[in-house]
Formats: C-alpha cells, sequence, structure tokens
C-alpha cells in the first residue's frame, strides 16, 4: 500500500500542551517566518487571479495559473538557502517570489516588455531570475532535471555544501530526462531534491494514465535513493519533508525525490478548458484542501495571526499586483534590434547582416502587431 | 613543432585546457579508465582524476544535460558523445536548451560547452557510426558548429571552442583520425572561429568544404592541375559561424563554384552555401554552382565507398563548371 502523504496541519494536536503553536516551534519556525509563508501564497493566488484576468480581458496573451499549489512552492522554497539553485517548471512562481523576485518584473515578463529580463522572448509566465539562482524556464517538460543534477554535481566536485532543486509534475515523470536525471543523481549521489508536484493532471491526463506505479516517491527506489510523500497543499509539511531532504543532501548524504500531492485547481493554462476532462467533483474536495485557507485556518487557530492582519495582506498583495499591471502595462516593446542579441554573447556578421536588413525594412520602428495571432491559433 | 595525428591533436588540446583550467570537466561514456573508444580522452584521467573525467551512466541526454547544468553553474564542460549518430538522445537537450539558454534567459543564463563527438564516414561503421549530420544544428540558431581538417586545426579550434562563451558543436572527422598527420603548435594553440583557409591556392575555381572532405577536395585540386586548371580548396573550418566574405571573395574571383560534403544533398549545408553564393556573388559566375555530396539514403554499409564523395567525382564537378 502506498504510504499516506506526511501531514502536518491537520494533525490532531500535540498532546503536552495541546497547543499548535508547538507545532511551528518543533519547526523551528517563528510567527514572523509562518506569517511570510502566508504572506508569498497569498501574493502567488493575487497574481494568479489578476494574470487570469488580463488575460481574458486580452491584455496579456497567455497565463500558466497555479492556484491550488501555493502551499508545496513555499514550504519547499522557504527550506532553502540563497545560495542554493532552482531549476524550476512553468508552475512554481511562489519560489521565485520568496526568494525575492520583483512582481514588477514578473508582470513585465507577462506583457513581454522591455523590462522583462527575458526581453519579450519567451511567452508569459516563463521567468528567468539571475539573482535568485532561479534558471529561466523552459516549456519542454523534464529538461530541467538533468540540469540540475549536473549543477548539484558541479557543487560537489567543488566542494560546496549547496543544493539543486528540480520541480517538474505528476506528467514528466513518464519523459526520459526524469528517468535520466534520477539515474545519474543515485550514480553520482547528487546533493539535489526532485520535487514532483503531483497536482493529478497532465493537461486533460490523469495520473493513473501516465503510471502503473502506486505512487510517484516509488520510482526512487529504483535509483538508489529515498522517495517521499508529502501533502503537497500543507506549507509546513512540505517544508519538514523537503528542509530535510536538502539537509541530506547538502551533508552529502545524496538525492531525495519529494512527490508533493496536490491539486491543479484551475486550468493547464489559459487555453485550458478543464469542464472538458474532469469531475466537478473532485474540484469540490480538493477546495475543501486550499493551502491557503487551511494556513489560515491554522494561524488563526494558532494565535500567530488575526483576521485583521489576514485580511490586511491580502489587501497588500492585490495592491501589489495590481501597481505592477498598471505600470507595467505602460512600458514599451523590446527594441527591435534586440530581436538579435544573445543568440550569442557577440552576434556573427550573419546576425549583424540581419539586423541591419529588418532595421531598414521596419524603418528602425516597432509595427502593430494586427494579424490577430492568439495562443493557440 | 611536434608531429601529431588529428587524435593525438584532440589530446593534446585537452590535456592543456585542463592544465590551464580547473573549471574544465570531461564526462562521457568510456571517457575514463579506457580513454574513450577512440582514446582521444587518454591519459586524462591519471592526470586530472575522477572528479573532473567522468564516465557517465549510458544516455546522451545525461551528458548533455548534466554538462548544461555544469555550465550554468560556470564550469567548462566537454562532453563527449561517442559516436555523432548517437547523439539523437540529447537533441532536445541541445537545440532547446543549451542553444536557447543565453537568448530565453535575456542573458541572465549561459551554456559555455563544447560537444565534442566523432564524425562522419570512411570507417566502414555503417548507417549508426557514419552520419554527417551537421545540417540539424547548423539550422539551431544559439549553436557554434566547428569542424576541422588538420591536426594544429584540431588543437587550435577546440581550445577556441572550449574558451568560448556559447556551446560549440565540435566534430571530428574521424576517418582522418589517425591518417591524416602535421605539425601542432605548443601551448595554448588557439585557431579563431569565422576564418576560412585557403587549403589550396588557385584561380579557376574553388571547391568549398570542411572536415575530411578537405583532403578529398585537395586530391581532386591535384586531378585538375593535370589538366592545367588552378583550383582553390576552401577549408571552411567553422560553419556557423561562416566566414561568408572568404566564400564570396572566392566565388567572385573564380566564378566558379563546386561545393562539396559527405552529408546528404537535401538540405545539406552546401544549399546554404549555393544560396549565399547566388545571392551575393551572382554577377560574377561564369557556371553554375555545383554540388558533390553524399546522396539521400541513409548512410550504407558495404557500398560506403560507392556513396561517399571522392576525388574522382569531385574533379567531375570541376571538369563541369571549368568546360560549361
Amino acid at each position: 500500500m502506498a504510504s499516506a502523504p506526511l501531514t502536518i496541519l491537520d494533525a490532531p494536536p500535540a498532546k503536552k500542551g495541546g497547543k499548535r503553536a508547538s507545532v511551528a516551534e518543533a519547526l523551528g519556525l517563528s510567527n514572523g517566518d509562518l506569517r511570510r509563508m502566508h504572506e508569498t501564497m497569498v501574493r502567488i493566488r493575487a497574481l494568479d487571479e489578476r494574470g487570469l484576468m488580463s488575460q481574458r480581458q486580452g491584455r496579456i496573451g497567455f497565463y500558466v495559473p497555479s492556484s491550488g499549489e501555493e502551499g508545496h512552492q513555499v514550504g519547499a522554497a522557504f527550506a532553502l538557502r540563497p545560495e542554493d539553485w532552482c531549476f524550476p517548471s512553468y508552475r512554481v512562481p511562489g519560489v521565485a517570489l520568496h526568494r525575492g523576485a520583483p512582481v514588477p518584473r514578473m508582470v513585465a515578463n507577462l506583457f513581454g516588455n522591455a523590462e522583462d529580463f527575458a526581453h519579450g522572448r519567451q511567452m508569459p509566465c516563463h521567468y528567468t531570475f539571475r539573482e535568485q539562482n532561479f534558471l529561466s524556464i523552459s516549456s519542454p517538460l523534464g529538461t530541467q532535471i538533468p540540469q540540475a543534477v549536473g549543477a548539484a554535481r558541479a557543487m560537489q566536485i567543488r566542494g560546496e555544501k549547496r543544493v539543486a532543486v528540480a520541480w517538474f509534475g505528476d506528467g514528466t515523470t513518464s519523459e526520459g530526462d526524469f528517468h535520466v536525471g534520477m539515474n545519474f543523481a543515485g550514480v553520482w549521489k547528487a546533493p539535489c531534491v526532485f520535487l514532483c508536484q503531483n497536482n493529478q493532471w497532465a493537461i486533460s491526463v490523469p495520473l493513473r494514465q501516465q503510471t502503473r506505479s502506486e505512487t510517484i516517491a516509488v520510482k526512487a527506489v529504483a535509483y538508489g535513493f529515498e522517495g517521499v510523500r508529502v501533502d503537497g497543499n500543507d506549507v509546513l509539511a512540505v517544508y519538514q519533508v523537503v528542509r530535510d531532504a536538502v539537509a541530506k543532501a547538502r551533508e552529502g548524504g545524496g538525492p531525495t525525490l519529494v512527490e508533493a500531492v496536490t491539486y491543479r485547481m484551475g486550468p493547464h493554462s489559459s487555453s485550458d478548458d478543464p469542464t472538458r476532462y474532469r469531475p466537478g467533483a473532485e474540484l469540490d474536495e480538493w477546495r475543501k484542501r486550499d493551502p491557503i485557507e487551511r494556513f489560515r485556518r491554522f494561524l488563526l487557530a494558532g494565535g500567530h495571526a488575526d483576521e485583521a492582519w489576514l485580511a490586511r495582506v491580502e489587501e497588500e498583495a492585490k495592491r501589489e499586483v495590481s501597481e505592477a499591471f498598471k505600470e507595467q502595462e505602460t512600458k514599451g516593446p523590446p527594441p527591435l534590434g534586440s530581436l538579435f542579441d544573445d543568440v550569442f554573447a557577440t552576434p556573427t556578421p550573419a546576425l549583424e547582416r540581419q539586423r541591419d536588413y529588418l532595421l531598414r525594412a521596419e524603418g528602425g520602428k516597432f509595427r502593430k502587431d494586427e494579424s490577430g495571432a492568439a495562443f493557440p491559433l | 613543432m611536434a608531429v601529431m595525428t588529428v587524435l593525438q591533436a584532440v589530446n593534446d588540446a585537452l590535456h592543456h585546457a585542463m592544465g590551464a583550467d580547473d573549471s574544465v570537466v570531461v564526462l562521457g561514456e568510456d571517457i575514463a579508465e579506457l580513454g574513450g573508444v577512440f582514446r582521444a580522452t587518454d591519459g586524462l584521467l591519471k592526470k586530472y582524476g575522477p572528479e573532473r573525467v567522468m564516465n557517465t551512466p549510458l544516455a546522451e541526454s545525461g551528458i548533455i544535460g548534466t554538462a548544461i547544468g555544469m555550465a550554468l553553474y560556470g564550469m567548462k564542460p566537454v562532453p563527449e558523445i561517442q559516436f555523432l549518430d548517437f547523439i539523437y538522445p540529447a537533441f532536445d537537450q541541445i537545440v532547446s536548451e543549451a542553444a536557447k539558454m543565453r537568448y530565453r534567459s535575456g542573458g541572465q543564463f549561459t551554456c559555455p560547452m563544447t560537444i565534442r563527438t566523432p564524425y562522419g564516414g570512411g570507417i566502414r561503421g555503417g548507417h549508426y557510426h557514419s552520419q554527417s549530420s551537421e545540417s540539424y544544428f547548423i539550422h539551431t540558431p544559439g549553436l557554434k558548429v566547428v569542424v576541422p581538417s588538420t591536426p594544429a586545426d584540431t588543437k587550435g579550434l577546440l581550445l577556441t571552442s572550449i574558451h568560448d562563451p556559447d556551446p560549440v558543436l565540435f566534430l571530428e572527422p574521424k576517418a582522418i583520425y589517425r591518417s591524416v598527420k602535421g605539425e601542432v603548435p605548443e601551448g595554448d594553440h588557439r585557431v579563431p572561429f569565422g576564418v576560412a583557409a585557403t587549403a589550396r591556392a588557385g584561380d579557376d575555381a574553388v571547391v568549398l568544404c570542411w572536415g575530411a572532405m578537405v583532403h578529398t577536395a585537395l586530391k581532386a585540386a591535384a586531378l585538375a592541375a593535370e589538366q592545367g586548371w588552378s583550383v582553390q580548396v576552401l577549408d571552411l573550418r567553422t560553419l556557423v559561424p561562416l566566414d561568408e566574405e572568404a566564400v564570396l571573395e572566392a566565388a567572385r574571383r573564380t566564378g566558379r563554384v563546386v561545393i562539396l560534403h559527405e552529408a546528404p544533398r537535401t538540405n545539406g549545408f552546401g544549399g546554404e552555401l549555393a544560396a549565399v553564393v547566388a545571392e551575393r556573388a551572382f554577377e560574377h559566375l561564369r557556371a553554375p554552382i555545383l554540388r558533390v555530396t553524399g546522396f539521400d539514403t541513409p548512410f550504407p554499409y558495404a557500398l560506403e565507398h560507392i556513396y561517399m564523395p571522392d576525388a574522382r567525382r569531385t574533379f567531375q564537378a570541376i571538369e563541369r563548371v571549368m568546360t560549361f
């Protein structure tokens, strides 16, 4: 039988003292830590709501929501140090947020404007944050897994006590790069953590159509290291599990596969319609386990925060996101010539000729797209 | 200067790069104790140890994927793919990741790495030890593609590749690994990218080529000389970046262009070279641009010598442009 995922939030209160507060204390988390966890989760949700709405209004072209998955994002991010490296999937914006990525720069990416670190070269939600050691996100699935192992191997070679973490969904565990990465990590005993955000659905394909394995975590056994299941909607449980996995990796104990059992409450992306393939009742069930609501109740019950503070956090998150959208919507597109930058460190003569041609052909000016192109076409 | 084979020049460059810079690491299948199936990495394990000379599990996407991670982290990995024919499991990592990292991150993350791999036919290797599939990679923005034809260039271009800030596919023409010898400068010898070399001077026609085919072209040019035709052999050395100016200068001066490559004809790099010449040197041409190439078939075993472009077929093309 599959081991039940570790849960902390809804566990019965500890007998001794009987207070929920002891849970946080046992984890070494201060009131400030708990509040920051909540703030980041609320900020992710605020970005999601505004992002999806803006896509519906035609202000941005695309959006990838992560609603319902804030718990594992923040729990894991909290367990890392700034010098650790993150190899994200496209559904963990909270990891970047927690590590200090500025919201205006995230929103700049949604608009693909001149302020976007990626210079408008990628679709929305494909963030890149060098200062946060948060790798540029790719759409092909699982490619970041062997890369995380390579970075971890480099850390190991240099004798640095750092950890690389790779995030990916349940669908990605069917990709070759997942198995290849896990195998290399096991052989090298690389300091990395594999964080599978098992949100039950890969666009429209349910987990039972991805694997015959009883769990995702069990797959680690084949590669010679531990797999752990955790309640992905429980920020504290994820924090505990990832903290332990990271500590083990940092001390030379090798990799861990963490399966965060969660649920994608929204569509795969703004282009998706989940009512075509999944029952509403399932969503209703998972809504009861909304990671933000659960943590809210925990904070209130433990006296870590009051209603007024919680309301203020929500208001502040909405204001922050709203201001970023208003500001970023006014920014211009990336300069035309930038199309040819960063293909190489120094453009080849062929690229320089193409740049000259384009600037001549376009009169050096940005021309508004009147094709009506929209994703998916 | 020491006289070396192409293979020894590869080995010499790797020894030099690893000795000069701790961040250079090599990884791949059978590259440690064995020194690689061709012995290109011979002696590296003994000198630099298992932390920097790594046998990997047998998975090309893992070799390249982990090398990308090392490069992102600041190392200079030199992964080896045992044969170019086996690179396809790593295609996604090369094309979607290494080649696009700098661009998609706005220059925040980069992948300086040199993928070394034996390339081309002429060793009775059948479908899967003989391919010349450079076009897939040339067609990918963000990758540099390098093919040496001499021992000196092998060392010089490999050292330039390892120190280049971008990912480089370094194709080693295995047919001439041991058969071509030459003097190789000692120390930090570097040959710049994007500069073609004239392997033989000539004014009546030019053969554009690279890798092992340079030696085929030289034989054909010698046959042409017997007819009184002076044929230039232009060794492109790096396909990305391409020395277009050298190609155009030769085309304009001679007015007759023959392109020679092992790869299949359709969509081979020869098509691109012909287009460059047609677009920018059309008024100088005195004959059609001709291609001598492999055929649009999988690479054969028993008929390999028939399939491979040779001096005779190259000479015939020269003859055609000279008598047009």
